[in-house]
């Protein structure tokens, strides 16, 4: 008897997983992770896809849907070829920031995985997704999915009536201005459903057929010709077009004059998909870490709770154990700081100090040394930082020990690197700023904004490169992305590099050169 | 109690759409090291699926980036054990180097992947949409193979089906009453009984109706034989057409030195077209290449493509050859036998009457299809275009071509020609195997 009540504590035994031991894990974990942690998360789908399946979803930007084009293809091959060569394992899930939360699990995983991914995914980093300020500011999970089938649906469309070069051609240079084509600073205008997106197309499509190019021959009103003199021009247009403009599509999609409508709705498109992906890139760490921490915890709790098994529970440990190392940095493995291994160190770091702080501690970190509630001040964390801010915040002299961290300074000119700070009294501080101002994906993109553009003139567009540190672009790569930018806007383009200290023009590119 | 939905057996090939669009990208790069890989490989080696180099061209996605060799960074490195501040480190390969990141994105570009066989083929004959041609009956019936199809009531008589024929028998000699051996022996045991010891006129009377009785079932089991003619059945073959499954290819080819680069290049291209027909329609293809100059000889199929020899222009020769081939190892009976001739219509004046005798006599009754194409210079494609007069050769095979009708001649002066000679030479068959 005994015997059997123990075993039946158990929430499954042996490798295989089926529907029932899945939603019997999950409903187990997810009654921890609320009640342990506190956490508060998105409805839950999960769904189980082949190996296959799953480089299909690499490939298309780990959406489950997604337009056409071919660079996903490029993508696939590469990732393909990595996985059948065993350079790269797949990852064991997928999660997509949406309501319900959409997981994917892949179905060779065993069911000791199957717990810890569920842990990981549905719990982690749905959390994540639901609770952090920039996720819940500039993404809208409930739309994103109807949106990408309104995506995929109207682009097929696009090809269908304008041809597939056309729309390739689009695609391309929208791609290229990916990364200039999000709004940094001021929050971007709120996904719109799909019904509106609908109503809109459908008034384009009635301007296009009840277009009467008569109106064009209408003289123009007196009141727009005063109010336009030559003198105030630069200040005035640029006003008017409210430059300067650091999201290049956005002002592309609204300002160009060459563009049709149904090309104006594709750059829309990327670009939403590329502001949708933003937060991601600058949560990293949080993002890895906050899903690392859960499932680390949670499945502890279960071993303590005697609900796996040890054999489970080691096939776990080891899995864990993998994701989160970090060799060090003349290690041959060592591709960069692992934002898994660095997220989950400093949170479970941020429990030390609240729970156990040393004199330096109390130092540091004043508010949170001691406080014994390291639940609270997690979630507060998870919700209301990124990347930087949270190194910045809390990444304390003891990890920076723990990881003996240092800074290594880079001159482009220098024959030599040089060891600028080490984990030591006068480097912490450094160090942590250095981090910080690494994982700060606003300043470490190149800085472009357009700040000029003559509409009644010569239509030249006029682009700013900010260079920060001396940091100049690839040439190769910025001729072509002007080409790209030159045919959406139809007209020459020319790209400024200033110093961003001095103001000092240092060079200009021109498309007529090109 | 979270959804679940299982997704493994969706549709596959998600990306499909997107490979498409990707090698419509690439095309004119894939083509040429397509193309390239023909060139040196092996005509058996085209069908099948081919690793080749990412395309370069075409297929970058440009972005805004950083030059990596401007500028000041700090990288931030883990696992420090020896520096202290200020310690300076000589940058790997004389500076410019950049420890923390090695490029990643370079050999992004930089792998070779998969094309299937059908792609390849695609890219191969650029463009060329291959038909249903290649479903067309092009094996010959040549053999018949006996197979069962039931039984019959005459035949050989190795072919007797001893179990019908002895069911027949025994039902018949079972409505018919045939006597048993048991029955008659039973009588005659009660007959001898008896006549061992007569002793009244009872006795006797009996042994008189046994006597007639036995005779009875004597005389009827004469009647009704134990394996009557009626009773047999043969078993039936019915002779089953089999379609030849082995075909020869002879590769015929003028190797003297008005042969270029170009023009083999061309007759290669011809060979492994017609090389892929044949291992589309038969179970097994052999290739037999026959080089020749003013003499023919048999090589594999690096001497044939790469070598040259000097000397004169005999055809006959190498048409020779390939008959002497033929009666050695390849019977008519057993094979499929496709001759491909490429040459550039030098022959020498007097050979010519020569090769049209061969061919007339021998060989065309031997070939499926014999194939020849004349390859010409771009220049002079338009003057030849259609005209009868040509080359020496071209000239005497006109004759075999109107005679034949599976021998087929062309010019060519590019790759795009080379096509159209096999539509017009499959393309024939249906109508000839109806008047046949």
């Amino acid at each position: 008897m005994v015997s059997q009540a123990r075993k039946s504590e158990l929430l499954f035994s042996g490798a295989d997983w089926d529907f029932r031991k899945l939603s019997r894990v999950y409903d187990e974990i997810e009654a921890i992770g609320v009640e342990e942690l506190r956490l508060d998360i998105y409805p839950v789908q999960m769904e189980v896809i082949s190996s296959e399946q799953m480089l299909d979803a690499y490939s298309s930007v780990g959406m489950p849907l997604m337009y056409r084009h071919w660079s996903f293809g490029k993508h696939f091959l590469y990732n393909e070829l990595l996985y059948r060569k065993g350079a790269r394992g797949l990852a064991y899930e997928l999660v997509i920031n949406s309501n319900p939360c959409i997981v994917y699990l892949m179905e060779e995983n065993t069911m000791a995985l199957q717990a810890l991914v569920t842990a990981h995914a549905a719990l982690g980093h749905n959390h994540f997704f639901k609770n952090n300020h920039l996720f819940r500011q500039w993404t809208d999970a409930g739309g994103i999915l109807s949106y990408l089938d309104f995506a995929k649906g109207y682009i097929a469309r696009c090809e269908e009536r304008h041809g597939l070069a056309a729309v390739e051609a689009v695609l391309d240079s929208a791609h290229a201005l990916m990364e200039q084509g999000v709004f940094r600073y001021h929050r971007p205008p709120k996904l719109s459903s799909e019904q509106q997106r609908e109503g809109l197309r459908e008034r384009l499509e009635y301007e296009e057929r009840s277009y009467n190019d008569l109106w064009r021959t209408l003289p123009p009103s007196q009141d727009t010709d005063k109010s336009e003199t030559r003198d105030d021009g630069a200040a005035a247009r640029k006003k008017s077009l409210k430059l300067p403009e650091e999201n290049l599509l956005y002002f592309l999609e609204k300002n160009s004059l060459v563009l049709e409508p149904w090309q104006r709705e594709i750059i829309r498109i990327v670009r939403v998909i590329a502001q949708y992906f933003y937060p991601q890139r600058q949560t990293q760490v949080m993002n890895e870490g906050c899903a690392t921490f859960v499932h680390y915890t949670l499945m502890n709790t279960l071993f303590d709770r005697g609900r796996i098994s040890e054999g489970a529970m080691l096939e776990i440990l080891r899995n864990h154990s993998n994701v989160v190392f970090q060799p060090a940095y003349d290690d041959p493995r060592y591709s960069g700081i692992n934002p898994y291994a660095l997220g989950l160190d400093m949170m479970q770091d941020i429990k030390r100090i609240s729970t156990e702080p040393t004199a330096e501690d109390r130092d540091w970190f004043p508010d949170i040394a001691g406080r014994g509630d390291w639940r609270d001040t997690l979630l507060d964390a998870w919700a209301n930082h990124r990347d930087e801010s949270f190194i910045r915040q809390y990444l304390s002299p003891a990890l920076i020990r723990k990881w003996r961290l240092f800074v290594l300074a880079d001159g482009a000119d220098e024959p030599h690197y040089e060891v600028a700070s080490i984990h030591n009294e006068r480097g912490y501080s450094k160090i942590r700023s250095a981090l910080a101002q690494s994982y700060d994906v606003g300043a470490s993109r190149p800085d472009i904004q357009v700040v000029d553009v003559d509409l009644l003139g010569d239509r030249h567009l006029r682009l700013q490169h900010k260079v920060k540190d001396g940091i100049l672009l690839e040439g190769e790569s910025r001729d072509a992305t002007l080409r790209h930018i030159r045919s959406l806007w139809g007209y020459d383009v020319s790209l400024a590099a200033m110093d961003a200290e001095t103001g000092a023009m240092l060079s200009e590119r021109s498309t007529k050169e090109l | 109690m979270p959804i679940f939905i299982d997704r493994r057996l969706n549709p596959k090939d998600k990306s499909l759409g997107n490979r498409q669009r990707f090698l419509r990208r690439a095309r004119e790069e894939l083509k040429r090291s397509i193309r390239d890989r023909v060139r040196t490989g092996r005509i058996a080696d085209l069908d099948r699926e081919h690793a080749v180099p990412m395309p370069r061209k075409g297929t970058g996605e440009p972005t805004f980036s950083d030059a990596k060799d401007s500028g000041e960074r700090q990288h931030i490195l883990p696992g420090n054990r020896s520096f202290s501040p200020g310690d300076l480190i000589p940058k790997p390969g004389g500076g410019g180097g950049n420890p923390s990141a090695p490029g990643t994105t370079e050999s992004e570009d930089d792998f070779r992947f998969v094309l299937s066989r059908e792609e390849v083929l695609d890219l191969f004959f650029e463009d060329l949409e291959l038909p249903d041609l290649v479903k067309l009956n092009l094996k010959q019936i040549l053999s018949f193979k006996p197979r069962r199809a039931g039984f019959t009531a005459s035949g050989a008589p190795t072919n007797i089906n001893v179990g019908r024929t002895m069911r027949n028998s025994h039902g018949r000699r079972i409505a018919l009453r045939r006597p048993k051996q048991e029955a008659v022996d039973a009588v005659a045991r009660q007959l001898a009984e008896l006549e061992s010891n007569p002793s009244n006129a009872a006795m006797r009377e009996s042994i008189a109706a046994l006597r007639e009785e036995l005779d009875r079932l004597e005389r009827r089991r004469k009647r009704i034989a134990y394996v009557d003619p009626v009773d047999i059945r043969f078993n039936r073959f019915d002779p089953q057409p089999v379609p030849n499954a082995s075909a020869v290819m002879f590769c015929l080819m003028d190797v003297s030195g008005s042969m270029g680069e170009r023009e083999k290049d061309l007759a290669k291209r011809f060979f492994v077209l017609l090389h892929l027909f044949l291992t589309r329609r038969y179970e097994r293809t052999e290739i037999v290449f026959i080089r020749h100059t003013h003499e023919a000889k048999e090589v594999d199929e690096h001497t044939f493509f790469y070598h040259t020899q000097s000397g004169g222009t005999v055809v006959s020769t190498a048409l020779e050859e390939m008959h002497r081939i033929i009666e050695q190892r390849y019977p008519a009976a057993e094979w499929n036998i496709y001759a491909a001739q490429a040459s550039d219509g030098d022959n020498f004046a007097t050979d010519s009457e020569r090769c049209i005798a061969l061919l007339d006599r021998k060989l065309m009754r031997l070939c499926q299809y014999f194939a020849y194409v004349e390859i010409i210079d771009e220049r002079e494609s338009h003057i030849f275009g259609s005209t009868e007069n040509g080359t020496s050769l071209w000239r005497a095979y006109n004759a075999v071509d109107g005679k034949w009708p599976n021998f087929q001649m062309r010019r060519i002066a590019a790759p795009a020609d080379i096509y159209p000679v096999f539509r017009e030479l499959f393309a024939r068959q249906p109508a000839l195997r109806k008047s046949a």
